[in-house]
């Protein structure tokens, strides 16, 4: 837009930006500075704004007193292994989708399609059922098993596969490479950025998800960081820098891992969203 | 999809198929099991009256007769809607506005779209847990700053809209997001000839900028539907479906009919109403991404 010729109004724009910008923030500094204040403190009126000198009991004592390193160790665990297996069962599926011919393949896109339009929320009855025959239930393997087969990350990846000339392919079968090594050693560094993209968005959702670890796992020792924060809140009653400090404990590694792979994380979200 | 075709060459090999099925079954294994097979299970549940551990005999109908009758279940309906009305338009209209703020930005640009973006790769319990704070009635920052002492999650009047809000600033990055792309998208020359006829920026705002967003919006406006038709976690922990089942929505009825009242069948009920919605909803979007990609 043509604003050149009014450099006021472009100042006050980007000022009211940057404004909005600090409130939106607001919130989050907000948990940070009372995860920094003793509880006598947070409840304190008038409230202290910039909390000094820094109090770091709230944190002492949630370490001392949650299982809270086991719930970040099963976090990362569990989000390891759902982005490494859904990447790599989207990638050979997304592979044979848009390269080779088979029968039956109009029958996986149906089941992708309808798939993907199927909530995964309503299905929790019979899959926690199934995983209470499976003796699955307050187990990893409970919580990682549900969470891999992502229809979104085929349907991106075959996209992508679909851009890539078929002289490539051609060249290597030529040279007698079968559609394995085809998959691993063309179409997977070719495609590495979208690739890391979708694990990437792929790895911060399953950290953040709630709903199904919420169902499987009841157990202390068992649960993830966004369902075992939950439960130290409802022990300690009211206890804000408490909370909140373990608040800060659990948006650590996504924001970080947000802010260092930030180009990576909007690239998979366009893509997701069917805009590349 | 089409574009599949020239790909597809046949190569002189033999035992074409196996491969491809080779290569597909990983994949579908995890989702015929964990997605397809619980899917036509919860349509078989729906007509026994099971228990959570899924014993229970075949009932018919009879649930879904119950469910027509079941004024609390049509009460959660009307509380789901009642919360998509209050975040899909405040939610895409935002994100837009948001959009419009950012895509002007040049060294300040990364960073506030950071800022803006950041609280949606959160944990839903870290919201959650800094509304709860935030908006506390005695102690709450908010009501100290404004002046209130409205009980904003124990409220029956405030407490979806106060679950909507926090809903909006977790959020409105994503939409945003995509917002952003759609505006770089439309090309500096049209704006330069707009302005070369004499249009000045509202003007280029409301007969340039607003209709060729347009796909955009509406692609937003529908994810947002799909994702704020499934409100569960943000209702579930900040208000338990309460003040006086004010926030009950319909994954939350099912969630307590299933796990709480021991109730499998009736529950699964629920869910295939739930899932028939979705898919009403789906098949619309379906539609108009169709429709995107045929121009």
């Amino acid at each position: 837009m043509k604003e050149e010729r009014l450099p006021v109004l472009r100042w006050v724009c980007t000022g009211l930006t940057v404004v909005v910008a600090i409130v939106w923030l607001s919130p989050l500094y907000w948990i940070a500075a009372t995860a920094l204040k003793s509880e006598t403190d947070t409840i304190a009126m008038p409230p202290t704004f910039v909390p000094f000198p820094l109090d770091f009991g709230a944190f002492i004592f949630v370490i001392q007193n949650s299982p809270i390193f086991r719930w970040y160790l099963n976090t990362v665990l569990v989000s390891v292994l759902v982005t490494f297996f859904s990447i790599l069962c989207a990638l050979m599926c997304a592979f044979a989708l848009s390269l080779l011919e088979f029968k039956g393949k109009r029958l996986v896109y149906w089941a992708l399609l309808v798939g993907f339009m199927l909530p995964f929320s309503a299905m929790a009855i019979p899959l926690f059922m199934l995983m209470n025959k499976l003796h699955f239930v307050n187990s990893y393997a409970g919580i990682i098993l549900p969470q891999i087969a992502t229809p979104l990350s085929v349907i991106v990846f075959k996209q992508f596969f679909d851009q890539v000339p078929i002289d490539f392919r051609n060249a290597a079968v030529m040279d007698g490479a079968g559609d394995f090594r085809i998959l691993f050693n063309i179409y997977i560094p070719l495609n590495w950025s979208i690739i890391w993209a979708m694990a990437i968005v792929t790895f911060i959702g399953a950290w953040n998800n709630f709903f199904w670890p919420f169902i499987v796992t009841d157990s202390t020792p068992m649960l993830t960081i966004p369902v075992g924060m939950t439960q130290v809140q409802s022990a300690y009653g009211v206890a804000f820098a408490k909370t909140s400090a373990i608040a800060v404990m659990a948006s650590i590694p996504t924001a970080v891992a947000y802010l260092i792979f930030q180009k990576r994380v909007t690239q998979g979200v366009m893509a997701a969203a069917g805009l590349k | 999809m089409t574009k599949t075709q020239p790909n597809t060459r046949p190569t002189p090999r033999r035992n074409r198929w196996p491969v491809g099925w080779v290569l597909v079954s990983p994949f579908l294994l995890f989702y015929g099991l964990f997605l397809i097979y619980p899917a036509i299970q919860v349509v078989y549940l729906s007509l026994t009256n099971s228990d959570i551990a899924g014993q229970g005999a075949f009932v018919g109908f009879q649930n879904y007769v119950e469910l027509a009758r079941d004024q609390d279940f049509w009460d959660s309906v009307g509380h789901t809607i009642y919360f998509v009305a209050l975040t899909v338009v405040p939610n895409t209209g935002m994100g837009f506005l948001l959009a419009l703020l950012v895509v002007r930005l040049k060294r300040l640009r990364l960073p506030i779209l950071s800022a803006f973006f950041l609280p949606f790769v959160l944990p839903v319990s870290v919201v959650t847990t800094a509304a709860l704070w935030i908006l506390d009635t005695n102690f709450g920052i908010f009501n100290y700053l404004f002046g209130t002492s409205v009980s904003w999650f124990q409220d029956p009047i405030w407490a979806m809209p106060a679950v909507g809000a926090v809903t909006v600033w977790w959020t409105v990055g994503f939409n945003m997001l995509l917002f952003i792309a759609g505006l770089q998208n439309i090309s500096a020359d049209i704006y330069e000839a707009a302005s070369l006829d004499g249009a000045n920026a509202f003007h280029q705002f409301i007969s340039i900028t607003c209709p060729l967003i347009w796909p955009v919006t509406s692609l937003v406006l529908i994810l947002q539907l799909i994702a704020q038709f499934k409100i569960f976690d943000q209702v579930y922990l900040l208000t338990q479906g309460g003040p006086y089942n004010s926030t009950m929505v319909v994954l939350l009825y099912m969630y307590r009919e299933a796990f709480q009242q021991n109730r499998g069948g009736y529950a699964s009920a629920v869910a295939v109403v739930f899932v028939v919605i979705m898919l009403v909803i789906s098949a619309i979007q379906f539609r108009l991404l169709q429709g995107r990609g045929s121009k």
